[in-house]
């Protein structure tokens, strides 16, 4: 039983980012705008969050330092999303390379700087953020060993942010405008809806939940940033597909990648597992893998929006 | 018009790089005022103030990319977006190897087996993302993705399962035989102690091949006609489903060959048991953009950005980090990524030229 609780805390870890960064992907993508500059985003907000974790070791910790350093996330992918969002809206750039350029230029710069700061490419942290157990909740049978012990904050703040997700976008106006602009941008114009502005609110969305994930990413599973967050903004990107553009859907789909993610990771501590033989690459393959399959069955049926990656042009029919 | 047309796409091409130097110099400043010229000025000429060597290392640098280039270009051409060239270039690499230190019996034709191998390797590793979109209507961007990730962890298992490939004390894939290593083909003696070799010419050859199979053939005309206009194609009777997949494929041997000739270098390198992309299939679709796809323009630019890359090394002396190479190099496809903001530029300038021209001469009557 320990073992199963230990996998689903380890799983949580894992699963909160990409679920983040997955509805982060979601808001742009909705809005029309394809996002593939999330792994840039997520090293750029890991990298100035832990940097500023870094900086005021001595004079903060706990709680308090974890919240200042989610905004100092939130607002640094924030601002490096707007140079996506500039690129694509704006000069119409295609959508692809102005992603890859991000996604070079995020590890590039966060090494530069490093180096520049602190003579090495690492950023050490010291992690005093893990709440062992919940007060009076963590003692609840089951329950308490599943949410509420060797947990952190972002976990609850990931949750809260998937069911605000829910809500902004299926029952309120912004929601369904956004959702306009992705399907037919010209039909949104044509009945008053700034088509700009809703791009650039979904890709500044996807920008602070990039960054968070960045930082979600790093705290539970590292002591220290090395300018990468391993593919997460990719697999993020995967997640958004396999979960169909849909809130609850993504959260399904992250919680499958992060369990596979776990399984890769720790498969020797699972006893059932280090018998079986299988080796961990076979799970790290498994999510891409997975993709490409529900790809290949929902690509007929896709829920994709239906306008993204074309830059908007108000003169075009 | 053809020629007007390029014409803007260079200035545009010019411009980016420009930028790119620009933000690189404003770095530079900002870190470290003192050094800030002369880094500027190493980035400039670095590889020129190491005699031959120098030299050579940049053509050393450029085989792969020029190769992983060409893969991405050759797939805009056809209208594909081929960022699935990091995992092709890690499946050729794999090939290559394994015939690298399995194939001995092969005696002086192992390195062009390996070659071969790298190649068949590749085309059919890169024609999954393509028979996924031809036959399932999936968008190669995400299958490419799919496809690196993939084939990277299948690469990493393959070779650290196999004990005939795998050196456990490195944690690296086991040196290939002598008779697998590229020919110099006397490039070793003009460029004295650098690592260039006859790879170099492969590079050039297949940039060749790729341009008479675009401009002077059939199947590079319907290829292009897809790329333009894919309904269009298929109305006037080409196959597209067939097309989508031959183009994928032969972007796959592309990236698959750079793979195999960085392996085979003889310069020491070994596939590493690490869970990170390879890098060259991303500096691929720097190269293909900076050269407008166009096989020529890929050349120069694979050249540019090895040149620029072997001047960062030398950075190193002035104590500013590398990475700036990597951070110009960003900021330039950044900025080519608006050569449409530029064509209307230019366009607007010379059609008020030519407004101004036509009011005076109207003027004169």
């Amino acid at each position: 039983m320990d073992t199963l609780f230990l996998v689903f805390q380890q799983t949580m870890f894992f699963t909160i980012p990409l679920l983040l960064v997955a509805l982060g992907g979601m808001f742009s993508e909705r809005s029309g705008i394809i996002n593939i500059a999330l792994e840039g985003i997520m090293i750029m907000g890991a990298f100035t969050s832990i940097l500023f974790i870094n900086l005021t070791q001595d004079k903060l910790s706990g709680q308090v330092q974890l919240i200042l350093a989610i905004l100092v996330a939130v607002v640094t992918g924030i601002i490096f999303s707007l140079l996506h969002a500039f690129a694509s809206i704006n000069m119409k750039a295609d959508q692809t390379i102005s992603g890859t350029a991000l996604n070079m230029f995020a590890p590039a710069f966060a090494i530069f700087v490093a180096r520049r700061i602190g003579g090495t490419q690492q950023v050490q942290f010291k992690n005093t953020f893990r709440i062992d157990s919940v007060p009076v909740l963590g003692d609840i049978p089951v329950i308490g060993d599943l949410f509420f012990k060797n947990t952190y904050i972002t976990t609850y703040i990931g949750l809260a942010i998937l069911v605000i997700s829910v809500v902004v976008l299926y029952y309120t106006r912004f929601g369904l405008r956004l959702r306009a602009c992705g399907e037919h941008p010209q039909a949104a114009d044509s009945v008053g809806i700034n088509v700009y502005k809703m791009q650039y609110a979904g890709v500044i969305i996807s920008g602070a939940l990039g960054g968070l994930g960045g930082l979600v990413f790093v705290v539970p599973t590292s002591t220290n940033f090395n300018a990468t967050v391993a593919g997460y903004g990719f697999l993020a990107l995967a997640v958004l597909i396999f979960g169909q553009w849909h809130p609850v859907k993504i959260l399904g789909a992250a919680f499958f990648f992060g369990l596979m993610k776990t399984i890769a990771a720790s498969y020797s501590a699972i006893p059932v597992l280090a018998t079986s033989g299988i080796p961990s690459y076979i799970y790290k393959m498994i999510p891409y893998i997975a993709t490409l399959i529900v790809l290949v069955f929902t690509s007929k049926n896709s829920q994709a929006p239906k306008a993204e990656g074309i830059p908007y042009d108000k003169g075009a029919r | 018009m053809k020629r007007k047309k390029d014409s803007i796409g260079f200035l545009s091409s010019l411009f980016a790089i420009v930028v790119g130097l620009l933000v690189g110099f404003l770095i530079l400043l900002a870190s470290n005022p003192s050094e800030a010229g002369a880094g500027f000025w190493t980035i400039i000429t670095g590889p020129l103030t190491h005699g031959s060597k120098g030299v050579g290392q940049v053509f050393y640098y450029a085989t792969p990319i020029i190769l992983t280039g060409l893969s991405v270009g050759f797939a805009f051409k056809t209208g594909l977006f081929n960022i699935g060239a990091s995992g092709q270039f890690i499946i050729g690499a794999f090939a290559a190897v394994v015939v690298g230190i399995k194939g001995e019996a092969l005696g002086s034709a192992q390195w062009l087996v390996a070659l071969l191998a790298a190649i068949v390797a590749g085309a059919i590793w890169g024609a999954i993302p393509g028979l996924f979109k031809a036959y399932f209507n999936v968008n190669e961007v995400i299958s490419c993705i799919m496809t690196n990730y993939i084939g990277m962890y299948l690469v990493n298992y393959l070779v650290s399962t196999n004990k005939g490939l795998y050196d456990k004390i490195h944690n690296y894939s086991k040196n290939v035989a002598e008779t697998a290593n590229i020919p110099k083909m006397g490039l070793d003696k003009i460029f004295e102690g650098s690592s260039v070799n006859g790879g170099f010419f492969i590079a050039v050859i297949a940039v060749i091949i790729i341009y008479i199979l675009l401009n002077k053939t059939t199947f590079g005309y319907e290829l292009k006609a897809a790329g333009f206009n894919k309904d269009a194609s298929k109305y006037a009777g080409m196959n597209e489903k067939r097309n989508i997949v031959l183009s994928m494929a032969i972007a796959g041997a592309l990236s698959a060959l750079a793979g195999a000739l960085l392996y085979l270098a003889g310069s020491g390198k070994h596939i590493e048991i690490q869970d990170v992309l390879a890098g060259e299939g991303f500096t691929g679709i720097s190269v293909a953009l900076l050269g407008l796809s166009n096989p020529i323009g890929i050349l120069l630019a694979g050249i540019f950005i090895a040149y620029i890359t072997a001047g960062g090394f030398y950075l190193q002396l002035l104590n500013f980090s590398t990475e700036i190479i990597d951070i110009i190099i960003a900021v330039i496809i950044y900025f080519s990524a608006f050569s449409l903001f530029v064509r209307v530029v230019i366009t607007r300038i010379q059609k008020r030229k030519e407004d101004a021209k036509t009011a005076e001469e109207g003027g004169k009557k």
